[in-house]
């Protein structure tokens, strides 16, 4: 019985965040905190050759200077620091010895009573380098890239998949084909909220440490580890986060040093990275790929060879499954697959929104694009003549797969039916007119799971879990599946999360937790029920008094037979001739997967572009995305994930970029004037459009998660788009004006 | 950022003598700019003086054209009636720069004086003759696809940021301004300067001399003008190029031309020979395609820059058509007319 899943539901934190209510990592007080300030380097490789902090530490006011020759003992083995989602390798230690591993790297915490102070201070402390030479551009450095070895397994699903049939002769003997190669910078997530650690020596020892993050638990375990701590001895709390899009995933550098200036000075400490030192955590990895396609005869596809390199730092090996979405996304009896990665003398890349399928699905989408142009055939036809109806790495059929439908829905809202085929034939004045289109694909994940439910006398319920909401609507959809499972008013629940005292939750990301994590409550809710019944039928002459518990839904606030609705208990009365005036509940729920099904989400985008023949000016004048996504939650907040997607693949498309300066090693357009990403006049009609995705199969409640989806396949729709209308095909992100030139 | 002190100015002379009493001092009012840069370390100020109060926030009518104080907001300016109704370049042209609430809170005299967004201007780590004199210049052989076409130097290749100086040039306005050896008069193509051997000075306004208003002559070229700004994203970024076209016309004659170019130079770069050029041709495609050629003639483009030539020829060539036209670009609506 449901009234709330799947309603448009505003977001139940809303009002919290819109009136200051919400506190962040940063406006946590405590008494006597002092504020720490990040010293960086300014070079990319090399050692610290001396740090001068005379000057910093005579400033009134300042408390410590920490740096690697002045701090306090820290473990010497990796594994202390290897956080739930570490990569292969040595994780970054912050002030543990003088080797310089990247630029604007921390090499000092200035701690004083206020935080200009600190500032201030930070900007005397003076740091000698032996400088070395360094390399930070993979464009000069794919040649030294190490291939991955293996095939993607189990163990290790970021390998390349297993390449079927014979690419490379197919692709040879095919009558049409395409080659090309795409390139896409690196790029930064660029959250509102900086990052922020605010530590706490709590009288008896125990750390509470409010932090910005994407997993209390993971930070719990790591500041565990670095500060050789008993796990139970610390706390995380983050009950808010403005934005992490996966640099959250990883607990970063600041957390660390608030957590070390708080012990040794015994008070609490607040640090906060500025703008700049936010372009020194993961990021993007800049991406060159090439990727043949060939035609068979019947005019299908007959060879895919997706072949990519990325970026990692020397000390990490990072890299996701760059190059499988390919043969994943369409059918093939012959694919091959190689990924390269380069080394280079920058941060650790990480996960932002849609790892791995927002950079190479673009790539492959462009492609398809050109195939298409090359077949002289409409892109949605192509796409459908090679549509995959199973999952051919494993050779095993989608879960449910909507893809069908999401071509079929968005080419008729968009109006794809009115699209003249030949590049530069549509005009709207002095502007150049460009449909294009893309698909999108990404996996739906779940993870191990716990949910407490308390349910009091009144009937108001609190359910907690200590995932985090980093602003999708978590709080929310929560909320609404807790309300709906114990049949209670959405008013009478409250969420607890993002504390690492509650039951336990992996990180949020992978579009993971709205899936697990609803599933996990209607798990608990189940055994509420169990027990209200059991309350019940201590009632004299029960009318439940012979239902088994599965005969039995919790709906209005009562208990009710399935079979007949006017047998009924509420769930007050039973809690009140049961005895008891609270109840809890805690279960975990796992998502046993056989392997038998693949489980995917998929979108179609379908986008126009307006482009001044002059001049060169795009503007993407209208959107359309179909997302095939199972069952939707909460049609409000799941329109506005989609819609969020569909602007930053904008910014994908034609605006953001790191530029690093290769001879200094240093991200030159280090705030968010320079780094440029959609401003409002960049983005105009979009609609979403939620295809119906049943899946009976997947998880108990059909969800299938919306995180990363939205994202997927813009890029390319809106590039498509740029050379219907200009004839002129850009394979390098981002098309800004000059390379239409 | 490091640490200062701070006083507020009573008057214009006690500005002028408080900014003299201290080496290091600056004057502060909206901040837009200043404050960034405190946070960058690139500005160190002993002491801010805060002239935000001083009573520079009137817009007059004088002798035929108008006054307007050095500390009138940048909103204020573009929405007064006096200015959209007789400058309509300037209006268009403020409103093309910033965000709403940069412009809100910066003022006149300050978007003179705002500095280069030079990437490495920016960034102490990294040599910049502008802000280190002799450290170099790491935009000629570095990230120099925002930096300048027109006369640059060896020792820099940074551009002069705003939106409203463009039009202020193509305006010929004035620039009133108080020091310790009084008032003085600066024509707006003399404030700026460029690069040279001293790129560190962004201007020719003397130490310790403070703008009090700015003068604009009474013709405003109502009816044909456009203000074009074209860049990376279509609100809320600096110009690649912009341009301020004006025209009076007799018929499809131009009697009379101004123009100026913004995000290629070290400062608003306004060429008086082109103009000339125009005045008598008509107003067509192929004339305003001359002046451009004109305008070109000595441009020279970097390793990332050099899109800016042809862009800027097309850009002179639109903005102008879009003048004689009647159909100035809309700063609200993105569509360029």
């Amino acid at each position: 019985m449901t009234t709330y899943i799947g309603a448009a539901t505003s977001r139940v934190d809303g009002r919290a965040k819109v009136t200051g209510a919400a506190k962040y990592a940063a406006e946590f007080d405590a008494p006597g905190l002092a504020h720490g300030s990040v010293v960086t380097s300014t070079i990319s490789k090399g050692r610290i050759a001396r740090i001068d902090a005379a000057e910093a530490r005579s400033v009134p006011g300042v408390l410590a200077v920490f740096t690697h020759t002045d701090r306090p003992p820290m473990p010497s083995e990796d594994s202390a620091y290897k956080d739930d989602v570490a990569p292969e390798g040595s994780p970054f230690r912050p002030l543990y010895d003088d080797v310089v591993r990247f630029n604007n790297q921390p090499v000092a915490l200035v701690v004083a009573e206020e935080a200009e102070v600190a500032r201030f201070a930070a900007s005397l402390v003076r740091v000698e380098y032996q400088q070395e030479p360094h390399a930070t551009d993979l464009h000069h450095q794919r040649q030294a890239a190490n291939a991955l070895d293996g095939h993607a397994s189990e163990q290790n699903p970021f390998l390349p998949p297993k390449p079927r049939g014979s690419a490379q002769q197919a692709f040879a003997a095919a009558p049409v084909r395409h080659a090309g190669e795409y390139s896409t910078p690196i790029e930064h997530h660029n959250p509102m909220e900086l990052y922020a650690s605010t530590v706490v020596p709590e009288p008896d020892g125990t750390l509470t440490v409010y932090d910005k993050t994407q997993g209390v638990q993971n930070v719990q375990r790591y500041v565990a580890g670095v500060l050789q701590m008993s796990p139970e001895k610390i706390r995380v709390v983050s009950h808010f986060v403005g934005g992490a899009f996966g640099s959250g995933l990883r607990p970063q550098y600041q957390v660390v040093l608030a957590a070390l200036a708080a012990r040794t000075l015994n008070r609490p400490v607040r640090v906060v990275l500025t703008r700049q030192q936010m372009y020194a955590l993961g990021f993007r990895p800049a991406m060159i790929q090439q990727i043949e396609l060939g035609v068979s005869g019947k005019g299908a596809l007959d060879a895919i060879t997706h072949d990519a390199a990325t970026v990692t730092s020397r000390h990490e090996i990072f890299h996701r499954q760059e190059t499988g979405w390919s043969g994943l996304l369409y059918a093939s009896p012959n694919a091959s697959y190689h990924h390269r990665v380069a080394p280079l003398d920058l941060p650790t890349p990480c996960d932002m929104r849609a790892p791995s399928a927002a950079t190479a699905v673009y790539a492959l989408e462009a492609a398809m694009d050109e195939l298409a142009v090359a077949l002289k055939l409409d892109p949605v036809e192509l796409r459908l003549r090679c549509y995959s109806e199973r999952d051919q790495h494993f050779d095993r059929p989608y879960s449910s797969k909507g893809l069908r439908e999401c071509y079929r829905q968005g080419a008729a809202a968009f109006g794809w039916d009115r699209r003249s085929p030949e590049p530069r034939s549509m005009r709207d004045g002095t502007d150049l007119v460009g449909w294009g289109m893309a698909t999108g694909v990404w996996e739906a994940l779940q993870v191990p799971i716990a949910v407490r439910i308390v349910l009091t006398g009144n009937g108001h319920a609190e359910v907690a879990c200590a995932t985090s909401d980093i602003g999708t609507g978590t709080y929310t959809i929560m909320a609404q599946v807790a309300a709906d499972m114990l049949g209670l008013p959405l008013d009478n629940i409250t969420i607890k999360l993002g504390d690492s005292t509650l039951p336990q939750s992996p990180v949020e990301g992978g579009s993971w937790i709205a899936a697990s994590v609803a599933n996990g409550i209607a798990t608990t809710a189940r055994v509420v029920r169990d027990e209200l019944l059991a309350l019940a039928k201590r009632m004299t002459d029960c009318p439940l008094a012979d239902a088994a518990p599965d005969d039995v839904a919790l709906a209005d606030g009562k208990l009710v037979s399935r079979h007949d609705a006017s047998r009924a208990v509420s769930i007050i009365d039973a809690m009140r001739y049961g005895g008891v005036d609270r109840l809890e509940q805690e279960e975990t729920t796992k998502f046993e997967d056989s392997g038998a099904h693949a489980h995917n989400t998929h979108s179609a985008i379908f986008a126009e572009v307006k482009v001044d023949e002059e001049l060169g000016v795009i503007r993407v004048t209208r959107v359309v995305s179909a997302v095939a996504a199972g069952r939707i939650l909460n049609a409000k907040t799941a329109a506005s994930q989609i819609s969020g997607g569909v602007v930053w693949g904008i910014g994908m498309a034609l605006h953001e970029e790191t530029l690093i300066d290769h001879t200094f090693g240093r991200v030159m357009n280090a705030n968010i004037a320079e780094y440029h990403v959609p401003v409002n006049a960049d983005v105009h009609d979009v609609q979403v459009i939620f295809v119906d995705g049943k899946d009976d199969e997947i998880n108990p409640l059909g969800i299938k998660g919306l995180g990363e989806i939205g994202i997927v396949g813009v890029a390319a729709a809106i590039a498509n788009a740029v050379y219907h209308a200009t004839g002129k095909r850009v394979r390098d992100l981002p098309i800004t004006l000059d390379k239409l030139r | 950022m490091i640490g200062f002190a701070y006083a507020r100015a009573h008057d214009v002379a006690d500005a002028v003598r408080q900014i003299a009493a201290q080496p290091g001092a600056r004057f502060i009012a909206g901040g837009t700019n200043l404050v960034d840069l405190m946070k960058y370390e690139v500005e160190r100020p002993a002491r801010l003086i805060d002239i935000s109060r001083l009573p520079l926030r009137n817009v007059e009518e004088t002798g035929g054209g108008l006054r307007i104080g050095a500390l009138v907001p940048n909103s204020d300016l573009a929405y007064h009636p006096l200015v959209a109704q007789r400058y309509p370049l300037l209006a268009s042209a403020i409103l093309a720069g910033a965000s709403a609430q940069l412009r809100n809170m910066a003022s006149t005299g300050g978007n003179l004086l705002q500095r280069t967004r030079c990437y490495y201007f920016y960034d102490v780590a990294t040599p910049c003759n502008k802000r280190a004199p002799g450290s170099g210049c790491s935009a000629i052989n570095g990230l120099n696809r925002m930096h300048a076409i027109l006369g640059t130097s060896d020792t820099c290749i940074a551009t002069h940021p705003s939106d409203m100086c463009v039009a202020l040039a193509a305006l010929d306005a004035t620039v009133h301004v108080t020091g310790p050896a009084g008032e003085r008069t600066i024509a707006f193509a003399e404030f700026h300067r460029l690069p040279g051997d001293t790129p560190q000075l962004d201007s020719n306004l003397a130490p310790n001399e403070i703008i009090t208003a700015i003068q604009l002559p009474p013709q405003g070229f109502v009816r044909n003008y456009s203000y074009l700004k074209i860049r990376d994203r279509l609100s809320y970024a600096f110009a690649l190029v912009s341009v301020a076209a004006a025209l009076e016309l007799d018929g499809d004659t131009i009697k009379e031309a101004r123009l100026a170019l913004g995000g290629v130079a070290h400062k608003p770069w306004r060429v008086v020979v082109a103009e000339d050029a125009l005045r008598g041709a008509k107003a067509d495609r192929a004339s305003f395609g001359h002046a451009a050629d004109i305008v070109l003639r000595d441009a020279k483009g970097f390793a990332h820059n050099a899109f800016k030539l042809d862009l800027a020829r097309r850009a002179i060539v639109r903005a102008f058509s879009q003048a004689a036209a009647g159909t100035p670009q809309s700063q609200s609506s993105k569509k360029i007319a």
